[in-house]
């Protein structure tokens, strides 16, 4: 990507070559490409994270981990949780915000509006630098005391305490693991700040709000929920840092604290979070499927307002997570019933996404396969969902393995389908050169067929009874971990053919087109070359 | 940047500044983590990292001043700034937003442990009608200083706009000595339990915003010597005011929730 675009620059003077280029970058595109490398390599670590997890839950015992512990069975015990920990963190800070919103985001939200570049464009690049010492701060709290005698914060991504308190991890991992959340989350809200401010401000002459491309109006509600969530988790993560080490008693109850008000407070902002990830995903999904179907996206304004319903409600709803911690009846009750109404909206969703199939000539490239395994995919997820939300139902399902498996489906086959979806539809943009066609059919077909033998199983384990996050497990279960087991490592060649992709694309692709897909792609960054000049849109475009 | 470009947007130059802060803040953090596990010379890592960001913070902000006076900000990009700072104000309230939680979470559902009480037993909390009303009355004060120097700027009266700077300042750092001191006589501490720990971390980021607050007015006030600020260009002014107003919110809504409100029978 980089070579290309620099060449294509080669004639435009007037600012940095080589890699000061891209360290002091104020331009949105330098950056989205920033991003998304960091995401990739992210993303690899993350999964090397979780192949190791599924290697040692192939079979009952624990023999894998030990090998890499020297044998002692406590640390490697420790390094499980350390891994499970590290996985979710790394996938949902480091891969899924940092491609879909940082990467696809700033690459694509000021084109399709019409706009020369982001609002704050220097403020735009420490959103992305805050990123890697957020990553490396987690990364060395893997390799420091957490536990007493232990290595690593096996906390959960979620950092309950007293297991993250000074009681259940008193090195400085979780401390880290802190800072690199904070940090994490200032780089989010800087950013958050940045979309909401071009999206309002920086729209071309005569394009409305209600005339804005759905990916765009799907950043905008993702940035809010940015700005207000994440703040309440600098809060609870500050009280769990004071908890720790300046004898604050939050959220300890022998000082008349409380350890639920941290899971309140983390589940304020952690379920809008799961929204932040998914509502990208569903503004590139319809672009993806209206281009492939070559027809306008059924039902716009709907499909617009859904989100923003989506969005609201979603911070309506935290304690669904907390139904076993001992809420009274009724909370569960209203609990229940706001997190049902979602399915309203994501039902407007998910019908206005095949009625825009319904009689298009649609085409099944590799962006359209995504698009449609991420419908089908986020569908069962999301009815998983429901079935969740019932209080009564969530006792007996509750940190099981179909807990594990609802949000996979919505996050790494719908969310990171959506990321392979961007991919496929604007790799040309952005590189400026095509992929093999065949190739991404390929790569979608290995993944479809790996991730779903990863976690389809687990709706069955988690019916069986297997709790999540645990090292070992009765012998019953044996069937369905092993068939998931195999499901990863099918993913494995995925992954690595797609890696194989992106080499090919950028040594050997084919020129890309301006717009290779025809009438059905109508927003403005296919009336652009690819890749696009290093500032567009020096006279602003007028939209009709 | 290319000479051909027909629109007023500020594209902002390329800029060392993002990557030096980055790292200045990890050095920062992982100072602190240092320092909170007493590892040997942490303290000057973290203080390394503190230097950093202080001098990122006056280097990056020095730039937006010097790009400000030099004619970058058209009207459209004003209006850009303005969404801005609204925005980074809106998340600020989102910040406390968790502290006032914590508070209420444990006022109004006291547990076994503090004797299900609010104030906790044992807790001699602080006569709100004392110092808390005296900095009440500095804050609201303070709000219409800064509304004063405002109308000045606006008419173009740059003693006015000085004054009234002056007295605002003065004011803000009059509160820190106030708070200063009713924290150096309170009968109880930050590991006093968990009146103590919302009790202090609450006033005590809102005492930390006052004095970002004071910094803001105070570089305002330096920026009216030097002629900077026009009676239609003046965000910088503004964006110090809102925030001050924003502080000054943020204190009435704890000075009725946790003095007032949260008193105990005996106060000292």
């Amino acid at each position: 990507m980089a070579n290309s675009a620099q060449t294509h620059d080669a004639h435009d003077h007037g600012h940095p070559t080589g890699w000061k280029r891209y360290v002091y970058s104020t331009n949105h595109k330098d950056i989205g490409i920033l991003y998304l490398w960091f995401s990739g390599a992210a993303g690899v670590l993350g999964f090397l994270l979780s192949l190791l997890i599924r290697i040692e839950l192939q079979e009952p015992g624990v023999q894998f981990l030990p090998f890499l512990t020297g044998g002692d069975m406590d640390a490697a015990h420790q390094l499980y949780n350390v891994l499970v920990t590290g996985h979710g963190l790394v996938m949902i800070f480091f891969l899924v915000m940092p491609a879909l919103i940082g990467g696809f985001g700033n690459y694509f939200l000021p084109i399709m509006i019409g706009a020369p570049d982001m609002a704050f464009p220097r403020m735009n690049n420490i959103s992305f630098w805050l990123l890697p010492p957020a990553l490396l701060l987690l990364l060395l709290g893997m390799f420091m005391e957490g536990p007493p005698g232990g290595m690593g914060a096996g906390t959960g991504w979620t950092l309950y305490p007293p297991l993250s308190s000074a009681l259940g991890h008193p090195g400085p991992a979780v401390d880290l693991t802190i800072l690199s959340m904070h940090i994490a989350g200032i780089s989010s809200i800087m950013g958050a700040i940045n979309f909401i401010t071009t999206i309002l401000n920086m729209r071309a002459p005569g394009m409305t709000i209600h005339k804005m491309p759905l990916f765009a109006w799907s950043m905008l509600v993702t940035a809010f929920l940015l700005l207000l969530a994440l703040p309440v988790l600098a809060g609870a993560l500050t009280m769990l840092l004071t908890d720790r080490n300046f004898g604050t008693a939050f959220f300890d109850p022998a000082g008349g604290g409380d350890p639920i008000l941290y899971q309140h407070l983390f589940w304020y902002f952690g379920h809008p979070e799961v929204y932040i990830m998914v509502m990208p995903a569903f503004g590139i999904v319809s672009h993806v499927v209206s281009t492939f179907s070559r027809k306008p996206v059924f039902g716009y304004l709907g499909m617009a307002y859904a989100m923003v319903a989506i969005g609201f409600i979603g911070f309506i709803v935290w304690a669904h997570h907390m139904y076993t911690v001992g809420l009274s009846v009724d909370t569960k009750a209203y609990f229940l019933a706001a997190t049902m109404v979602i399915a309203v909206p994501t039902g407007v969703k998910i019908f206005s996404w095949i009625a825009t199939m319904w009689g298009g000539s649609v085409t099944f490239k590799t962006p359209m396969l995504f698009a449609v395994g991420f419908i089908m995919l986020f569908t069962i997820g999301g009815v998983t969902g429901v079935v969740l939300a019932n209080a009564g139902v969530d006792a007996a399902l509750h940190d099981t393995y179909y807990v594990v498996a609802h949000f996979h489906y919505v996050l790494s086959l719908g969310a990171v389908f959506a990321i392979f979806a961007a991919f496929y539809y604007w790799i040309g943009k952005m590189s400026g050169r095509d992929y093999p066609e065949w190739a991404g059919k390929v790569h979608f077909w290995i993944t479809f067929i790996g991730v779903n033998l990863v976690f389809f199983p687990q709706h069955f384990l988690g019916l069986q009874g297997m709790p999540r996050r645990y090292v070992d497990y009765a012998d019953g279960y044996v069937f369905w971990h092993e068939v998931s087991s195999y499901g990863i490592y099918i993913t494995t060649i995925g992954v690595l053919w797609f890696f194989g992709i992106v080499a090919y694309v950028l040594m050997a692709g084919k020129k890309a087109q301006a717009n290779p897909w025809g009438e059905g792609a109508t927003t403005l960054e296919w009336t652009l070359p690819s890749p696009p000049p290093f500032h567009q849109f020096n006279e602003l475009p007028k939209i009709k | 940047m290319a000479g051909d470009v027909k629109h007023d947007y500020h594209l902002v130059n390329p800029s060392p500044w993002p990557i030096v802060g980055s790292i200045a803040v990890f050095t920062m953090a992982f100072g602190f983590v240092g320092m909170m596990h007493d590892w040997g010379f942490a303290n000057y890592i973290f203080g390394a990292g503190v230097l950093g960001v202080f001098y990122t913070m006056y280097e990056w902000w020095s730039d937006v001043v010097r790009e400000a006076e030099g004619g970058d900000h058209k009207p459209v990009v004003q209006i850009g700034l303005r969404y801005g700072i609204i925005l980074f104000i809106t998340s600020e309230v989102m910040f406390f937003v968790a502290w006032f939680w914590a508070y209420f979470n444990a006022a109004l559902f006291p547990t076994e442990a503090i004797g299900a009480v609010w104030p906790p037993e044992g807790i001699i909390t602080f006569n709100p009608w004392h110092i808390p009303y005296v900095n009440t009355l500095i804050l609201l004060l303070s709000g219409t200083t800064v509304t004063w120097a405002h109308h000045a700027l606006l008419e173009d009266d740059r003693d006015g706009l000085k004054k009234g700077l002056w007295a605002t300042v003065l004011l803000g750092a009059l509160f820190t000595c106030f708070q200063t001191y009713e924290y150096s006589v309170a009968a109880f501490g930050l590991s006093s339990g968990i009146y103590g720990a919302t009790f202090f971390m609450a006033t005590g980021f809102h005492g930390f915003h006052v004095l970002v607050g004071t910094i803001f007015l105070t570089v305002c006030l330096i920026r009216s010597y030097r002629g900077h600020f026009k009676p239609d260009h003046h965000f910088g002014f503004e964006a110090a005011a809102w925030y001050w107003h924003f502080v000054d919110v943020v204190w009435v809504f704890l000075f009725f929730s946790i003095y007032v409100w949260g008193a105990g029978a005996i106060t000292h």
